[in-house]
């Protein structure tokens, strides 16, 4: 039934603070979120004061500062460092994004970073996103087509066809939107959340792709794809400024015009 | 089985999980009543509000009379069905949204029964309403 509290286990509590160096002029203060698997006890803040005069703008910088320099057990996922990669989308200043596109200075207060919400941890702010990969292999997000492509090049596309795919092409599939989706939290085992909804439609919309009724139908659940209430957070959060509420929108659009 | 010992309950893949029982062929239908419904109570409201406003203070005679009139009957009835259609369509969502497990089923039962049988007896009532003003002198 509905749930209104954290499991016990879950709870909060108050953690170790790390203060700032001596001397230190521009403080500020990061509180992050700790969990591991190793012990049983519950997640704790730890506190981390760094001085800004020393360390990169972006939030990733901070976060490998204090891996570096303060506190090696301090665990996150992060490569590319540039947006592209979508290794380091966590729950920073109550937002779902990219700690390397996000700059310190935007954030005012004390810098609170926490894992990616209602998914399973793995350690600290690595959330598990198993599930949320298997719904996305599960819409077969690849060129399906039954005619042999030209023998000597690849298969065209009118400029208009494809720039139908722009906005979703950009999509680095960080999770950003799927984990900040409320309808994805209360029904994520069936519902398959903005970012896959995003995908499927990339291949709907694909003038190459041939498999256009066998993807509707296979949407076509009050689940899978009419769990979208239209909260519109995955559009509001996502760090790429792509818009995955429209693309939801798109297919029922297209489900209804097979039907009427 | 030991309580104390480690034990997972659910070996399945993920991508099983994630393909589950498969899609369920509906929602379409759902979805755009959902919307066909909240465009149609826009005028039936308003058509109501105003009827009730040129109502006020009438006696029981008047409004009887009123209701015996064919255009408010169905206006009426219209309205109260629209209503209640929509008003299972949403709970429905509501219910879906936070109804989980064994409750889900039953609790979406109830819905269906009973916004069914409060439109309905809407419905009686204005039936009954337009006999009596019908052959009201």
């Amino acid at each position: 039934m509905v749930e209104l509290r954290l499991p016990r286990n879950s709870t909060i509590g108050k953690g170790k603070t790390f203060p700032a160096p001596a001397g230190a002029k521009n403080v500020r203060t990061f509180r992050i979120y700790r969990w591991t698997p190793d012990d049983d006890k519950n997640p704790v803040i730890d506190s981390y004061e760094l001085d800004l005069d020393t360390i990169g703008p972006m939030v990733l910088d901070a976060i490998i500062h204090i891996k570096n320099e303060i506190d090696p057990t301090l665990t996150f996922r992060r490569s590319c460092r540039e947006g592209i990669c979508g290794s380091c989308a966590m729950n920073i200043d109550g937002e779902n994004t990219l700690a390397c596109l996000k700059p310190i200075k935007d954030i005012k207060g004390d810098v609170r970073i926490y894992p990616l919400p209602h998914m399973p941890i793995v350690k600290d702010l690595v959330s598990n996103l198993d599930g949320a990969y298997a719904q996305l292999r599960s819409i077969q997000p690849w060129m399906q087509a039954d005619s042999a492509p030209p023998p000597d090049s690849e298969r065209k596309q009118s400029i208009e066809e494809r720039a139908k795919l722009d906005g979703m092409w950009e999509c680095i599939l960080c999770f950003c939107c799927t984990t900040s989706c409320p309808s994805y939290w209360w029904n994520g085992d069936k519902y398959l959340g903005p970012a896959v909804l995003l995908a499927a439609y990339r291949w709907i919309a694909d003038s190459r792709d041939e498999h256009t009724g066998d993807r509707l139908d296979g949407l076509e659940d009050t689940f899978k794809l009419y769990a979208c209430r239209t909260i519109m957070n995955c559009t509001q959060t996502c760090p790429k400024g792509l818009n995955p509420a429209k693309a939801i929108g798109r297919i029922k659009e297209l489900q209804l015009e097979r039907k009427v | 089985m030991n309580a104390s010992a480690p034990h997972i309950e659910v070996m399945r893949s993920q991508l099983g999980r994630a393909r589950g029982l498969g899609a369920g062929h509906s929602g379409v239908a759902h979805w755009w009543a959902e919307r066909v419904t909240a465009a149609s109570l826009l005028p039936l409201s308003t058509w109501f509000v105003v009827q009730m406003f040129r109502l006020g203070g009438a006696d029981h005679t008047e409004v009887v009379k009123w209701g015996g009139k064919p255009v408010n009957a169905t206006m009426l009835i219209a309205l109260i069905i629209t209503t209640f259609y929509h008003a299972q369509l949403g709970l429905q969502v509501i219910v879906d949204d936070y109804v989980h497990g064994k409750a889900h089923l039953p609790t979406r039962l109830l819905v269906k029964i009973g916004t069914s049988l409060l439109g309905l007896l809407g419905v009686i009532a204005v039936i009954k309403l337009f006999v009596r003003g019908s052959t009201a002198k």
